[in-house]
């Protein structure tokens, strides 16, 4: 599998490391129990397209967001996962 | 050495080296054969005929094929150290000196004892495993199985290191091409003349696929010109590559192909500094699957009898090797192409006994060829072969109209049709499609940016190869952006291909559809009646397809039989999933040269080669190697040499490398922001100068990894992490920082390799750090107290990072210099300290004098303790949110009653603890429903004159004092400690803080 880093370019398998599912979004500081348990266990068993979270480790260090087809491995979109941030760092 | 004459070899033909003549030996005879050869076509040359026995019943079996689909003729090649088994003699190429054995027979190839196996064939069934050696249980790891393995099996290991070396490269293209039949060299042509990238794989090591064999017209020229015409065309153009001995066998996403090259295999072993194969992996933006076809048997009894042969491999030994299989030949075919062997066998002189053709509709042209050259045409089918490991003698044919017929021949050739090669195009689970007219599998699904073409695609004919080639080349270069003039396409005459299906002739005695594996006709028939009728269940209970082949030359007969008896069509019964690698690839090829020391990299500390020079032993801790003790002179083992080290630093100094930790430089406004949400207890309170222990959790709410931070400057911490989680830390920082936590304006710089850090413990540390630094630096107690953190100056300029930081419990400094300096400080660290008795000690020592002081380390943070499990819980704070704050508030987590750290010594001073043993209360019969933890880290302590620990226990810390039971059943011990305070060692910190 090749993943385009948005900062390296097309990048083997290899230099990156797969974490999970990008969807669920960290409760902000107060959130109840029940909350953060389904954001620490709870995922869904995703069919087709799922965003996901991988890191270039083996590159720029950047925590990208993929969307990848988990029945065929298509890549469709790479993004810094850091929205925000990345921009930052372009700027 | 006396060479046999070669009694079947053409006087004149064929594309071998006459003047490059090869000695080889199979099965400890001397044979003759020459350059260009393959070991198959030598011995074929040389009027062999018996190659090996087959894996269940032991039958004769000759060679079947003339490429890399071969079921029978696997061989041991070379000897020693290099012994192959399972090679195959068709793609083995002849070399002087060459040495293969046959294998699965015993004693001998011509008398093997094992052939008493064929007597009780009829309960040798599929499945006959399964329903026999049920009972007892446990005999079938003790008796059955290496019984059985010893029985059946193939070739035999070299038992030892293989001497080679392998390699592994990357490689890109536009356009990648596997094979180089006129599909492939045509797809070249059209691709490499529009400017594209290309490279091109061809397994064998001569390139023309079929045409070597069948010749033809392309151009208005014999098909040798063209080849060598198109061939001297793609060397001028500027980017193409052409690489022989090398199969595509794998497809990976994102246009990733794995190959497998060759390099060396067609000698005796590979010339100095060079690698027998090449692992390739090649990432290209198109693929054109050019690899052939495979011609199919058709299933009749005696169908393995040596001299049995495919109609192609027949021409391609006779045309391509000038080798004879046979003499008065007999062919057995259901469709046109079949007849191509006649020509050539005519043309090369042979006796043309009979052909069976179970069409009716045989042409005038083949009809008048008999006529004029005397053979028969049979109408009908070939029910029986009558030969044995001498080869055939007799053919027995079922007429159409019912009656039978007998024809003499010392060989058959059959062609049954040919299966499009699907595999490449099949390997991300495309399901092949059938289609009727050739009544074959063709590739359908395929891979993105992947097409076949020619007779991989069910094209057969000469001409449609090569218009399907050029026309897949000149796409596949255009969708990868090259529109150069792709000139003008090759062109050739198309030959009839015209087949009626058939797989299986009814007759008596074993009909085998797959070689390797001895799976006949009626093993399946059998599994249909027994319900394994899906394809899948049908290739696990008689393991059809299941041999080093992988079935190329018997699983589209075996469905289709299947079809048959159970009563669906082909394209109803299916195909099973391909899946590669396509050709059996060597595990030494995938390591490459991570093998040995090589496995992984090796990390060297900056104080490696001093340590060495004083002997040090190492250990291996992760990558790092680090000197585990110092043995000295005298020292009876490695105990009294701890315990010295101990000692040492405990009345005086030692020091320690422990750069392997984890050191990230956190920068930023947001630094100390950063840092409260990723530990559990603050610091953005830390005092500039000053150093804090700080303890992250997972989100789940256990301990993740813990360390030293200390604060340099205003926005600029120094992070500090396990040597183990160094890598997993800096990866999980970088998450909270980018993903969960955009809004801090932070940044993380590792700089593990950069710093070369050292331990500097024990009473005599200050005096001893005095000699290296300025004089104006305050090491007092005042001026750097414990806990302190800051640059100072070394003697001749260097900077360095000094912490008061104390894993001893003695008084402690921890020392920072750049990575390049490291070598120069551990030398003067050792030659300043002399007057004061510095001693270097290792992570043995270091583990001592933690447990000492009831310090958790590896064996304690394993992922499943929680802050309050290690003694940690007052470092939690109240105040803020942190990565796992809520998690590590569930009941379960704080539950009383779970299993926390505490110290243990024996009652009985004497003894050795060890780590592993479970706490059971004393007087409980020991058990899992009385199990109350276990020890995590022991030592001798000389400080203490006797063995300590540490141990997880549940409510320990209220049960100080208690004696319990450490029960070890695994070595068989069992004796009392007491639990105790963890701190064995100055609890109160005053040596530390002194």
């Amino acid at each position: 599998m090749r993943i385009v880093c948005p900062f390296c370019g097309e990048r083997e398998l290899g230099e990156f490391t797969y974490l999970g599912d990008a969807k669920p979004a960290r409760p902000a500081a107060g959130a109840s129990e029940d909350d953060v348990f389904d954001y620490v266990y709870l995922r869904d068993n995703i069919a087709g397209a799922m965003s996901e979270h991988w890191y270039h480790a083996g590159g720029c260090r950047a925590w990208l967001k993929v969307t990848r087809n988990t029945l065929t491995h298509e890549i469709s979109s790479v993004e810094p996962a850091a929205g925000v941030g990345a921009a930052k760092v372009g700027a | 050495m006396v060479s046999h004459a070669q009694s079947h070899r053409l006087e004149s033909g064929g594309l071998i080296d006459r003047s490059a003549p090869l000695n080889f030996r199979f099965d400890g005879k001397t044979f003759a054969g020459f350059q260009g050869d393959t070991l198959a076509s030598a011995l074929i040359a040389n009027g062999v005929k018996l190659v090996g026995r087959s894996f269940k019943y032991h039958r004769p079996r000759g060679i079947l094929t003339s490429g890399s689909e071969e079921p029978n003729a696997l061989v041991e090649l070379r000897t020693g150290a290099r012994r192959e088994p399972n090679t195959k003699a068709t793609t083995t190429e002849l070399y002087d000196g060459l040495e293969a054995a046959s294998q699965n027979r015993w004693p001998s190839l011509r008398h093997d004892l094992m052939a008493v196996n064929q007597l009780f064939s009829p309960i040798f069934v599929a499945g006959f495993y399964y329903k026999t050696f049920m009972w007892p249980a446990k005999f079938w790891e003790a008796i059955y199985e290496p019984a059985i393995r010893r029985a059946a099996g193939l070739g035999r290991a070299a038992g030892v290191a293989d001497p080679d070396h392998y390699d592994k490269a990357w490689a890109y293209c536009d356009v990648l091409i596997a094979g180089s039949g006129p599909a492939g060299l045509g797809a070249a042509l059209a691709a490499g003349r529009s400017g594209a990238r290309v490279i091109l794989c061809e397994e064998d090591f001569a390139l023309g696929g079929r045409l070597l064999a069948d010749g033809g017209t392309i151009d208005g020229m014999p098909a040798a010109e063209w080849i060598s015409g198109t061939l001297a065309e793609l060397a001028t153009l500027p980017d193409v590559g052409i690489m022989s001995r090398t199969t595509l066998f794998g497809v990976y996403d994102g246009g990733t192909y794995g190959a497998i090259e060759r390099v060396n295999d067609h000698l005796p072993s590979p010339p100095e500094h060079q690698v027998r194969q090449r692992l390739w992996r090649i990432v290209a933006k198109r693929c054109v699957v050019a690899a052939g076809a495979i011609e199919r048997p058709i299933v009749f009894a005696g169908n393995d009898t040596p001299g049995v042969m495919m109609a192609s491999a027949v021409r391609t030994y006779v045309a391509r090797y000038a080798a004879t299989p046979t003499r008065r030949i007999a062919l057995f075919t259901n469709n046109e192409d079949g007849w191509r062997t006649v020509e050539t066998a005519l043309g090369a002189g042979l006796q043309i006994a009979a052909v069976v053709d179970a069409r009716p509709d045989v042409s005038a042209a083949h009809r008048a060829l008999a006529g004029k050259t005397g053979f028969p045409v049979l109408n009908g089918s070939v029910s029986g072969v009558d030969g044995g490991k001498d080869g055939v003698r007799k053919i027995l044919v079922a007429l159409a109209g019912g009656a039978r017929a007998e024809v003499e021949a010392d060989g058959l050739a059959v062609s049954g049709g040919w299966n499009p090669a699907v595999g490449l195009t099949s390997y991300h689970r495309g399901r092949p499609k059938w289609q009727d007219d050739i009544s074959a599998f063709v590739p359908d699904g395929a891979p993105p940016g992947m097409v076949a073409a020619g007779a991989a695609n069910g094209a057969f004919g000469l001409g449609a190869c090569l218009r399907q080639g050029f026309a897949a080349g000149a796409a596949a270069a255009q969708s990868a952006g090259h529109n150069g003039n792709t000139g003008t396409p090759p062109v050739a005459d198309d030959e009839a291909f015209l087949l009626t299906p058939l797989w299986h002739v009814a007759g008596k005695g074993k009909a085998f559809v797959d070689y390797q594996h001895d799976v006949t006709a009626s093993d399946i028939e059998l599994a249909q009646r027994e319900g394994f009728e899906s394809v899948e269940h049908l290739k696990r209970y008689t393991t059809l397809g299941m041999a080093t082949d992988q079935g190329k030359t018997s699983n589209v007969a075996g469905l289709a039989i299947m079809a048959a008896v159970s009563g669906k069509s082909i394209p109803e019964t299916g195909t099973t999933i391909y899946r590669p690698p396509y050709l059996p690839v060597a595990i030494g090829a995938f390591a490459g040269h991570h093998r040995d020391e090589n496995f992984h990299a090796t990390r060297l500390t900056p104080s490696h080669h001093w340590a060495a020079e004083q002997g040090a032993v190492f250990v291996d801790t992760g990558l790092w190697k680090r000197a585990q003790w110092y043995p000295r002179a005298g020292e009876k083992d490695w105990l009294e040499s701890v315990t010295r080290e101990v000692k040492a630093v405990r009345s005086g100094v030692g020091f320690c490398d422990v750069s392997t930790l984890g050191k990230i430089d956190v920068h930023g406004p947001d630094a100390g922001a950063f840092l409260d949400r990723v530990y559990i207890n603050t610091f953005s309170n830390l005092a500039v100068g000053k150093a804090r222990y700080g303890l992250m959790l997972r989100e789940d709410g256990m301990v993740y990894d813990d360390g030293t931070t200390s604060r340099l400057a205003e926005d600029h911490y120094f992070l500090t992490t396990t040597t183990a989680k160094a890598g997993p830390v800096m990866q999980h920082l970088e998450f909270c920082r980018q993903v969960l936590f955009p809004e801090l304006d932070v940044q993380l710089t590792s700089v593990s390799d950069q710093w070369a850090q050292f331990s500097v413990a024990g009473p005599s540390a200050r005096a001893l750090l005095k000699q290296l630094v300025e004089e104006s630096e305050d090491l007092s107690n005042e001026g750097f107290p414990f806990m302190g953190a800051r640059q100072v100056a070394l003697r001749g300029g260097i900077r360095a990072r000094l912490f008061r930081i104390s894993f001893s419990g003695e008084m402690a400094f921890e020392i920072s210099v750049p990575a390049r300096f490291g070598n120069a400080l551990v030398r003067n660290l050792m030659l300043a300290g002399k007057q004061f008795g510095a001693t270097p000690y290792g992570t043995e020592a270091l583990g001592v004098m933690r447990i000492e002081k009831g310090h958790v380390a590896g064996p304690e943070l394993n992922g499943t303790t929680t802050a309050a499990d290690l003694g940690l819980a007052k470092m939690m704070s109240t105040k803020k949110d942190f990565i796992g704050r809520v998690m590590a508030g569930r009941e379960a987590l704080a539950a009383a009653d779970r299993q926390v750290v505490v110290g243990i010594k024996p009652t009985d001073k004497t003894r050795r603890l060890r780590s592993g043993a479970h706490v059971i209360p004393k007087g409980e019969i020991p058990g899992s429903a009385n199990d109350q933890g276990y020890v995590t880290s022991v030592c001798f302590s000389p400080t203490l004159d006797q063995w300590i620990g540490l141990a997880l226990v549940e409510r320990g810390r209220e049960r100080i004092g208690e004696i319990v039971h450490a029960h070890d059943p695994l070595r068989g011990e069992s004796y009392d400690v007491e639990l105790c305070n963890p701190v064995f060692y100055d609890p109160d910190g005053g040596r530390q803080r002194g």
